[in-house]
């Protein structure tokens, strides 16, 4: 375990650490399960009231490349409320949050993996919450392939990275 | 108004994903490590997310349209292609790399650690170079008639 960071809001505190490559996380089914009601609430309340679909890649990308200022305000706000949780979060409550990057993890690998997505959700047009969350809930075909293929292909990523590289 | 209701759909979603530990990418590296270190949660946080969206979307869409826009706007694609595929491929090895993808990178900026900043730097790199890969590979496919 390497040295944890800590960044404090008041006398709430997020702790970090660097070098956590197979560490093991607590399974937490609790918080889990409320995160994934909160996670698909957000995604109907952006349809319920903008029609619009919470892929966040997609979101990001209208942001970046603009079209027009309409389309460009509620992208912009929807990442600043997601950007904002966190914050208000721990502002709100006593528990810390833990953020580990894998073990090592370099600069050049963060932007090279950054790179793979970026490039990945614009091929295949989505990522896990367009396809995954509100792709699959709307039974979409393109989505159910998009899902498998992106799951299989992260989990033997990570198979590779831990077991035959030995990360 | 669209705005003040995208920010709070953005805080929900993004609050989601800190209350359910996903914000930790080895917490999403370790859903898929099932030969070592395995921790189902992303699971369970997927399940909930998409039942909670399934039955949602089934409500919102018996309007005929949102609340504060003239439509759905929903992708029309439903071909299946190379690009889905090829690309769904990419994004999980990259996603796989340090347990980052979009939905999680964006809550996990909020803590000002330099980790999702230089992740975010290569993504919107990529996405920029896809867009400019997208455009000329529409221009050679018009050029060159019968090429797929």
């Amino acid at each position: 375990m390497g040295e944890l960071v800590r960044l404090v809001w008041g006398d709430r505190q997020v702790s970090w650490s660097d070098d956590s490559g197979g560490t093991m996380t607590e399974f937490t089914p609790i918080e889990a399960a409320l995160g994934g009601l909160l996670v698909g609430t957000g995604a109907v309340l952006l349809m319920a009231l903008l029609g619009r679909i919470a892929g966040v890649s997609s979101i990001i990308r209208g942001v970046v490349f603009p079209v027009s200022f309409d389309d460009w305000s509620w992208r912009a706000m929807f990442i600043i409320g997601l950007l904002g949780a966190p914050i208000l979060y721990g502002l709100a409550s006593n528990t810390p949050l833990r953020f580990d990057l894998p073990q090592s993890t370099s600069s050049l690998e963060l932007a090279g993996a950054g790179l793979l997505v970026g490039i990945g959700v614009t091929f295949g047009c989505g990522c896990a919450s367009g396809h995954g969350v509100c792709g699959l809930s709307r039974f979409s075909a393109r989505s159910v392939i998009a899902v498998t293929v992106f799951m299989l292909s992260a989990a033997a990523t990570v198979f590779t990275a831990r077991h035959v590289l030995g990360g | 108004m669209r705005d003040l209701a995208a920010l709070l759909a953005g805080i929900v979603f993004g609050l989601g994903m800190t209350v359910s530990g996903m914000i930790n990418p080895v917490k999403v590296l370790n859903f898929f490590d099932f030969a070592g270190t395995w921790d189902p949660s992303l699971g369970v946080v997927f399940a909930c997310a998409l039942a909670t969206t399934a039955v949602g979307y089934h409500l919102v869409f018996r309007f005929d349209r949102p609340l504060l826009d003239e439509t759905f706007h929903l992708p029309i694609a439903t071909n299946i292609d190379r690009s889905l595929v090829l690309g769904s491929v990419l994004y999980g090895v990259g996603w796989g790399i340090v347990g980052f993808c979009p939905g999680n990178l964006m809550p996990a900026m909020g803590l000002f650690h330099n980790g999702p900043w230089i992740f975010v730097g290569g993504l919107i790199a990529g996405l920029a170079i896809a867009r400019y890969a997208q455009m000329r590979l529409a221009e050679l496919n018009s050029a060159t008639p019968g090429a797929a």
